[in-house]
């Protein structure tokens, strides 16, 4: 047991710090460190300069223009771009949709697409969920039926993250519904340009709409657009999840969001003192943070566990549910630090806003929003509820 | 012992549900919001015809009602509709304007509003941490998260005269009293705030009210009974759809509500929305109570609704899933109103600390 890291890691860790300083744009640390919601802009522009170092993409193989660090790298790699408030990148094509590629894809899609993940001519986003399949994702409905040399595709996918800024979207279709429901799957490329296909956003209960409803209406994606074999969707859909849970503990953010509560803490007054001192709130905070520092090393045993590049099995289940409840302790602790101030709705300055002003201490605007909207952490990519249903089948053998 | 409602009461709770499930949804109040309208005027006029300010006031100020379970009853109702019409300012300054029956007469109305300005920027809870100054007869300072500011004809105004608990006095400024100048916000759940800053107001002496922290104190804490009513009516509501989604909502062949990781956790919801309305009873029997006790029961009340509706909020949206989350649901708004709830005179950490001190006293 050695809970050191090595020589080399401590090095990689330094370099990695200097290049956040030296590059990581201020204006935009800024938002991220306040809680401000990021544009599309903003993020495109965090995406070309990892690129243009090469670490955009941590986990691809360098063949395909990624940085092949293995996971104990990543995992220093997240750490400290989370420390210095770099925006979070986006995970639809980098780490969803490429894996997938890699390993089902045929040589021209991987090509034509992965590429394109890169320099960011394609905004990826994911189409899984339906209005009747959420934790019964195989239950989809969404159907492609095959004419010539084309699928023609009607339905509706919902919670599309930020699909409203898309070029692309994976889905998983419907292309036999004949047999037992996983095995009549597809996953389709389709070009979110294409006739017939519509985005509707949804207002979330932080006011935003970050994810939408999107409607196929007798779409047609060309059959070269098809992955792998047809029917074959739901093995890949599953190989997929299990890449999303990869960083799933968000022990990254969970320490950012600590730091920043703990400064908050140290800031307002409670009773003529800094509300750190007052002993119920600094024993809920070092509870969170006890709690944090064990899952760091639960997240380190499980990464370190997995071979190079390989994501983990059910364990990262165990990291979500963990993980997720942890994220969320912190932003309730973030609500009560700001007290009062947490009450107003203050949009102008949520989104952004260089001149808007802000009622009460720094966080304050964010700290209510940012409860609400981290409600979606233990429902999305798998709810909380299947991931323990995961760990009781596949770890507990009930 | 009786736990019944007294006729007059059950009649009022009635008459206020039944109306409100008539006139009242959320549609509605989502597109005043999304208009800027800080309420609904023909709601708040409807709701003062059914007598349901009258309630909030005793016989002797013009009222019909005025007692802890009056003011249970109808802020659970109006809880339960999730409305956001400007009923609480009157029972937050109903009791400190007692001096000025004309102007009582009008709030009864739903005429005019009169709204407490109590909170400070550095205060955080504390009602005695006061540093806006009446002095040489001129009223200066700033005032925060002054609950409907914007919309009040009048503003009860705490101020300090001297230095020590008994410093603290309180005034009545008319919203267009020279030197007043007041910055409304929306706030998360919908309702109005307000920033008023106060520059040489000039002070007469008949905008000086009788009482000072102590009858803030009391009228507070009649608030804050009012809130863990209206709490409470939330919890039943986010409670009531969970239920209903649990039955309707179909995953793997059947509905949700049929997986016993789910009914045990809506079986605890259950609980604690029970131990909740226990706790608004006991607030609301010992309001009139002396202080020392009142103030127990006060802290007490205010913790448990703030743990139990964080509980019953994250459970309902979680279980609900993605719906749960969205803006156009109703749960949306239950889930806010109860969250900011927690905020306002004390969350569950300022009313533990409070129990506590209160209860080594």
């Amino acid at each position: 047991m050695d809970l050191t890291y090595t020589d080399e890691e401590k090095a990689f860790r330094a370099d990695v710090r200097t290049w956040l300083q030296e590059n990581l744009p201020r204006d935009l640390s800024e938002k991220v460190r306040l809680g401000k919601r990021l544009g599309k802009q903003d993020i495109e522009l965090w995406h070309s300069l990892l690129n243009e170092k090469g670490w955009l993409a941590p986990n691809w193989p360098a063949e395909y223009g990624g940085a092949e660090w293995n996971a104990v790298q990543r995992q220093i790699y997240e750490e400290e771009a989370c420390l210095a408030h770099a925006p979070r990148t986006l995970p639809f094509g980098l780490n969803m949709l490429a894996p997938v590629l890699m390993a089902f894809g045929s040589e021209e899609q991987r090509q034509y697409f992965l590429p394109r993940i890169l320099n960011g001519e394609h905004w990826w986003c994911q189409g899984y969920s339906e209005p009747g399949a959420g934790s019964d994702l195989a239950a989809l409905k969404t159907r492609a039926v095959r004419d010539g040399d084309d699928y023609v595709v009607n339905g509706q996918k919902t919670w599309t993250t930020l699909g409203q800024h898309a070029d692309w979207i994976f889905c998983l279709v419907r292309t036999d519904p004949d047999v037992k429901k996983q095995e009549g799957i597809s996953f389709l490329l389709i070009d979110m340009k294409s006739p017939g296909v519509t985005v509707r956003p949804i207002v979330l209960i932080d006011g935003e709409a970050e994810v939408n409803e999107v409607f196929f209406d007798n779409v047609r994606v060309p059959a070269k657009n098809l992955v792998g074999e047809e029917n074959k969707g739901w093995t890949y859909a599953k190989y997929l999840l299990t890449h999303e849970r990869t960083n799933i503990a968000g022990v990254g953010f969970s320490t950012a969001a600590l730091e920043t509560l703990k400064h908050v803490a140290q800031t307002v007054q409670s009773g003529g003192k800094p509300l750190a001192e007052n002993p119920h709130f600094a024993a809920r905070m070092a509870q969170v943070e006890i709690d944090l520092m064990a899952m760091a090393t639960t997240n380190l045993r499980v990464v370190s566990a997995a071979a190079k590049g390989e994501a983990p099995g059910a364990e990262s289940s165990m990291l979500k549910v963990k993980g997720t409840v942890i994220r969320q302790e912190l932003t309730s602790l973030l609500r009560r630090a700001v007290g009062p101030d947490a009450l107003p709705f203050q949009p102008d300055y949520l989104e952004g806003g260089d001149n808007a002003e802000m009622m009460g201490p720094e966080h304050a605007a964010t700290s209510a929003p940012s409860y609400f909207n981290m409600r979606k952490l233990s429902i999305f990519g798998g709810s909380n509820e299947v991931q323990r249903s995961i760990i009781t089948k596949a770890i507990l053998g009930l | 012992m009786d736990f019944n409602l007294t006729e007059e009461r059950r009649m009022l709770q009635d008459s206020l549900s039944r109306y409100l499930a008539d006139k009242y949804d959320h549609d509605r109040r989502r597109k005043g919001v999304a208009a800027g309208r800080p309420f609904d005027p023909e709601v708040f006029a409807g709701l003062a015809e059914l007598g349901v300010l009258g309630a909030l006031f005793t016989e002797e100020q013009g009222g019909f009602g005025g007692a802890g379970f009056d003011l249970s009853v109808v802020f659970e109702e109006l809880g339960r509709a999730g409305t956001i019409e400007p009923v609480l300012p009157a029972v937050l300054t109903g009791s400190l304007i007692a001096g000025k029956p004309d102007l009582v007469e009008a709030v009864i109305a739903g005429e005019s509003i009169v709204a407490l300005a109590c909170s400070e920027a550095q205060a955080r809870y504390d009602l005695d941490n006061v540093e806006t100054t009446v002095a040489d007869g001129k009223l200066n300072g700033t005032k925060v998260h002054v609950l409907n500011g914007a919309q009040a004809s009048a503003l009860v105004v705490t101020a300090r005269i001297a230095a020590g608990e008994q410093g603290i006095a309180l005034f009545l400024v008319p919203t267009d009293a020279a030197g007043v100048a007041i910055v409304n916000h929306v706030n998360n759940d919908g309702t109005s705030g307000a920033t008023v800053s106060f520059t040489d107001v000039v002070i007469t002496e008949d905008m000086q009210l009788a009482g000072g922290l102590a009858a803030l104190e009391t009228a507070v804490a009649q608030g804050t009974l009012a809130l863990c009513a209206e709490a409470l009516g939330a919890m039943e509501t986010a409670k009531t759809l969970t239920i209903d989604y649990l039955k309707e909502r179909k995953q793997f062949g059947i509905p949700i509500g049929k997986f016993q990781a789910l009914q045990h956790r809506m079986a605890d919801v259950l609980i604690e929305v029970e131990q909740a309305r226990s706790a608004v009873i006991n607030l609301a029997g010992h309001l009139e109570a002396d202080r020392d006790t009142r103030e127990k029961h006060v802290s007490a009340t205010k913790n448990l609704i703030g743990r139990v509706g964080a509980h019953v909020v994250e459970e309902a949206v979680q279980m609900h899933g993605g719906i749960g989350m969205t803006d156009e649901y109703a749960l949306s708004h239950f889930t806010r109103r109860i969250t900011m709830i927690d905020h306002w005179f004390g969350d569950v950490d300022h009313h533990l600390a409070r129990f506590i001190a209160l209860s080594a006293a």
